[in-house]
């Protein structure tokens, strides 16, 4: 990520609301933004049990326009985008020549487009990398106008009901335009807590507005992005440039669910060799779930032993679950200790501390699937 | 009379005789958030100021808390290793760190009193 000086940060369409809402600020990926508003332990909690609005406008949006978007883009990523039909969405990653990943993006199918969603951190890489392979009948277009909400929790769907009847109906992982308090929107039902969800792309000058009806709603406050951090790390879920980058393929990742029947056979994405001889063989190493003993939470970059001493791998994410009132950590491990049930050892300030391989999620995930 | 003082770490220290109390300052305990492990130094470990003395996380990251003065540990309050959200409920009451005999009393002038750790906590703002 990218620390700039306060004063080159940018800023989201949201953020004279945020400074309403006494959140407290800090600076992720070149933009200012909310880590808390009350706390991140009852913001996790309150996402849990009744609904969260992140502002997430800080990730990219682009659509890919003209006859060839989809072959284009599928020669840079491993997913099947050409099965998915209008309205459909898919989580994939962008590889590089080596099978390392690039980035990871949602992709959804619009009636005459495809509507892309990146990293904060990655986007300019991202669209210049796909704009550099786009030639003949292609085209990106960057929606720098757009901000993107996120409404997570259990009460996400009564609450954007009362805005957008249709919301009930929509999928999980499937997106529609439709008017929300008679904004033109993108409304996805997907997200990044594990929990029910929809995320919001709104023109950048009704989102101010939109967020503030929707925060009027009684089972709704703000989140910030220390609770969006706790929630998809209980969910299993990768943060790009902890748990994924160009040194992780998608295979040692756990995200050879996201490679297609079809690319599995016929390739034609980067890194495609690397990427199927790991499918056939097993990868070298894999992303773990790990249960720390006792209470010391285990951060990136700790080092994993066996109970021998001897290193095995390295946390990438690591803290405190407040749905579980425990620590929990992801890592990476080689592939001969990644079993669920495995003892290993966590090197916490020197000191050795037993924890256990545990299948991910952490916290089961509630989507809704129809 | 104990006397109150305060390091540019963020800690308090109440002196009474050449007993010393620490604990992290409210403001301190507002900047990490809610407070879910804290490592206490043993008792009879002998501190140099500056060392590092305990660990105190937070959901979002770990902190050192550092000696602010010499002497050695005569106790470490396990109730906040229980209970870390003592430490943000009562930072500077029962969320207290770790007591310490100093080896010379007198060191403590060289703590901010009450009115200099707040002008320069303004300053930090």
């Amino acid at each position: 990520m990218t620390q700039s000086p306060e004063s080159e940060l940018q800023k989201t369409p949201l953020d004279r609301l945020h400074r309403k809402l006494g959140a407290k600020m800090v600076a992720f990926a070149g933009y200012d933004m909310p880590v808390q508003y009350l706390g991140i332990m009852a913001e996790h909690r309150h996402t849990r049990q009744a609904a969260g609005l992140f502002d997430v406008s800080h990730m990219g949006q682009a659509q890919l326009h003209g006859a060839n978007a989809v072959r284009a883009l599928e020669t840079l990523v491993p997913a099947d985008i050409k099965e998915l039909g209008v309205g459909r969405m898919r989580y994939t990653v962008l590889t590089d020549h080596k099978g390392g990943i690039l980035d990871d993006l949602m992709v959804t199918v619009g009636a005459d487009h495809l509507h892309i969603v990146v990293n904060a951190s990655r986007k300019a890489a991202d669209f210049a990398h796909i704009a550099s392979h786009t030639e003949g009948g292609c085209r990106i277009e960057v929606l720098s106008n757009r901000a993107l909400l996120a409404l997570q929790g259990p009460a996400a769907v009564e609450v954007l009901a009362r805005f957008a009847p249709p919301v009930r109906h929509l999928a999980f992982m499937s997106a529609e335009t439709l008017t929300v308090s008679d904004i033109p929107c993108l409304v996805s039902r997907s997200g990044y807590t594990g929990e029910d969800g929809f995320e919001i792309s709104v023109p950048a000058d009704a989102a101010e507005a939109l967020a503030e009806t929707l925060l009027a709603e009684p089972e709704v406050k703000p989140i910030g992005l220390g609770a969006r951090d706790t929630l998809r790390l209980e969910a299993g879920l990768c943060l790009y440039g902890s748990d994924i980058d160009t040194t992780t393929t998608p295979v040692e990742a756990g995200l050879a669910w996201t490679i297609g029947k079809r690319r599995r056979t016929d390739g034609g994405f980067p890194g495609a060799a690397r990427i199927l001889a790991e499918l056939a063989t097993g990868p070298r190493r894999r992303r773990v779930g790990l249960l720390p003993e006792g209470k010391a939470p285990a951060r990136a970059h700790t080092p994993i032993t066996t109970s021998f001493g001897a290193t095995v791998g390295e946390v990438t994410s690591g803290g405190f679950g407040p749905s579980l009132d425990r620590p929990i950590a992801m890592g990476y491990v080689d592939a001969a200790h990644a079993a669920p049930g495995t003892a290993l050892q966590l090197v916490v300030r020197g000191k050795p501390l037993p924890a256990t391989v545990t299948k991910l999620p952490f916290v089961p995930r509630r989507y809704i699937k129809k | 009379m104990p006397t109150v003082r305060y390091s540019k770490d963020h800690e308090w220290v109440r002196i009474d005789g050449n007993e010393a109390t620490v604990g992290i300052t409210d403001y301190a305990q507002g900047q990490l958030g809610d407070v879910v492990f804290v490592e206490l130094p043993d008792v009879g470990r002998d501190m140099k100021p500056g060392d590092n003395a305990a660990v105190v996380e937070s959901v979002k990251a770990a902190s050192e808390v550092y000696a602010p003065l010499a002497g050695k540990v005569r106790a470490a309050n396990k109730a906040i290793v229980d209970d870390p959200s003592k430490v943000n409920s009562a930072p500077q009451g029962d969320g207290w760190f770790f007591k310490l005999t100093l080896a010379s009393p007198d060191d403590a002038a060289s703590l901010m009193d009450e009115a200099a750790y707040k002008a320069y906590v303004d300053g930090l703002k």
